[in-house]
């Protein structure tokens, strides 16, 4: 592993998200997808491809943390393709678990990170 | 070896607490020493005579290392095994393997933090997760709100069932005259009380106290020459699943459900057959996960089951007789103390909160965010 293009997973996630591409892993023995990016499946399968994800989700749960310089929350959400990620909702202080999401990727902090917005028609 | 056979091989024959509240100019290590040393003269021991020691804290890398060094032990075995405030309860089971093996023959479990008086903020060595931390969690309240938000919505559990929890712990801690958080509560005291992480507000959350526990294990045939009632090993079990909340399987069943049917199995015991349980109460909502995955109550019903007083002081199960790491101590990693609680009510030196006839306790510790699940069974003599 000295060829300086090779990258391990978290890397080469953070890379695509840099290039503005929201991508996970798919094992293409099991159809398994994985996230966070990692190097096996929980069933062992290590052909992982990268995929780029639909985007819609479901919010599985959510808090919001209030701070004395203002609120923020933080969700766990389940994408579509099955795999579930911490992330958060930006433009709402919170909303009802099951809502539907649509991830985008934002670029305001110091570095790219995949937020969620409220789906068409299910603003709640 | 097969598990079942180290059912009573074990027991507890020293104990102490040190530092339980606020511990104004100690050094965690000069907490857990005055522990150690406590312990072990409990244990009509000599300090020269503990030839293991197993420790975890909050802020030693090498935990055993600088236990050893600051006693002046020599041990022949030695375990720091850090599984977060679950840490202890494994260290039991560990402890009662290496003596069993005839590996050592005096075993040291210990802790101690001074993290209140040290800044008065939760101390730890945890170190973030790279893909949480664009969302800037605040762990650990962070995660058991998640845990929390979807055990309601899953199962209707209220925030007045979470403060029935929070009530209950100061129930017993009224009762206790070395609990830290003592006096009168209310349900609208609790339910007003400032949000923090929803749906958790500051009386949801545990205390952060100082505070250290010690307690020494021989092999069952030494304990009684040693203590007049020598509180037995009578099982354990261990489960994890995962590091991250993101990670965890279903965020409404913990590892519990693993860990507790094995320690029983060990211990050869039904769950009605106890008369103590002990649960790690980091937050309002691990009582009523732990209640229901150790199978107290069916799933769901923990948020029902905790109603109308049931585990507070006069109720049908006795759980957190201490008051609990919400209102009795909570030093970062509390798993010794549950154990402490367990020691004292075994051997009936509890006080005014000593339950009738206790014979058998569980200990369940808890560690990371939901993560490490270990639970210990004890009991004395006439449970051999």
């Amino acid at each position: 592993m000295t060829n300086s293009d090779i990258k391990g997973p978290q890397a080469t996630y953070e890379e695509f998200l840099a290039q503005g591409r929201f991508m996970i892993q798919r094992a293409a023995s099991t159809g398994e997808f994985v996230f966070y990016p990692r190097v096996t499946t929980p069933t062992g399968a290590t052909d992982l491809d990268w995929v780029e994800v639909g985007g819609g989700a479901t919010l599985h749960a959510i808090t919001v943390n209030r701070g004395r310089s203002g609120s923020t929350n933080v969700a766990l959400v389940d994408l579509d393709e099955g795999a579930r990620m911490m992330s958060t909702l930006p433009n709402v202080e919170t909303a009802p678990i099951g809502t539907r999401l649509i991830a985008r990727i934002e670029n305001d902090g110091d570095a790219p990170r995949v937020v969620f917005d409220l789906a068409e028609g299910d603003a709640a | 070896m097969s598990g079942n056979s180290m059912r009573g091989k074990s027991a507890i024959v020293g104990m102490a607490t040190a530092g339980i509240g606020e511990a104004h100019g100690f050094s965690a290590m000069e907490l857990l020493g005055q522990a150690a040393v406590a312990a072990v003269a409990d244990a009509g021991l000599k300090l020269q005579d503990v030839d293991a020691v197993f420790a975890a804290t909050s802020s030693h890398a090498f935990p055993t290392m600088s236990v050893v060094e600051y006693l002046g032990l020599k041990p022949k075995f030695f375990d720091g095994t850090n599984v977060g405030g679950s840490s202890f309860e494994l260290h039991l089971l560990q402890a009662t393997m290496a003596l069993e093996a005839g590996l050592c023959d005096v075993a040291l479990v210990c802790y101690g933090s001074n993290q209140r008086t040290a800044g008065g903020r939760l101390v730890s060595m945890s170190e973030p997760q790279w893909h949480e931390t664009p969302y800037k969690p605040r762990h650990p309240i962070t995660a058991y709100g998640l845990a929390a938000s979807r055990h309601m919505h899953q199962y209707g559990t209220t925030r007045e069932q979470l403060a029935d929890v929070a009530l209950a712990a100061r129930g017993w801690a009224n009762l206790n005259p070395d609990a830290f958080a003592r006096g009168p509560l209310t349900k609208d005291e609790v339910l007003s009380a400032r949000m923090i992480s929803d749906p958790l507000t500051k009386a949801d959350c545990c205390l952060v106290t100082d505070g250290a526990a010690a307690v020494i294990l021989t092999r069952a045939d030494r304990a009684k020459d040693l203590h007049a009632k020598p509180v037995y090993f009578m099982g354990a079990g261990a489960a994890n699943y995962h590091r991250s909340i993101v990670e965890m399987p279903d965020l409404t069943t913990t590892a519990a459900a693993d860990s507790g049917p094995r320690a029983l199995e060990m211990a050869g015991i039904k769950l009605g057959d106890l008369d103590l349980a002990m649960l790690y109460d980091a937050f309002t909502i691990n009582t009523i996960l732990f209640l229901e995955d150790l199978g107290f109550c069916p799933k769901g019903e923990g948020g029902r089951f905790v109603e109308d007083g049931r585990i507070a002081p006069g109720g049908e199960l006795a759980v957190n007789t201490n008051g609990g790491g919400l209102s009795c101590v909570h030093p970062g990693m509390y798993g010794l103390f549950l154990i402490a609680e367990a020691v004292e009510q075994i051997r009936g030196t509890a006080g005014a909160r000593q339950i009738a006839d206790c014979n058998l306790a569980l200990c369940h510790g808890n560690g990371g965010t939901l993560s490490s699940q270990c639970t210990a069974i004890l009991g004395s003599e006439a449970t051999l």
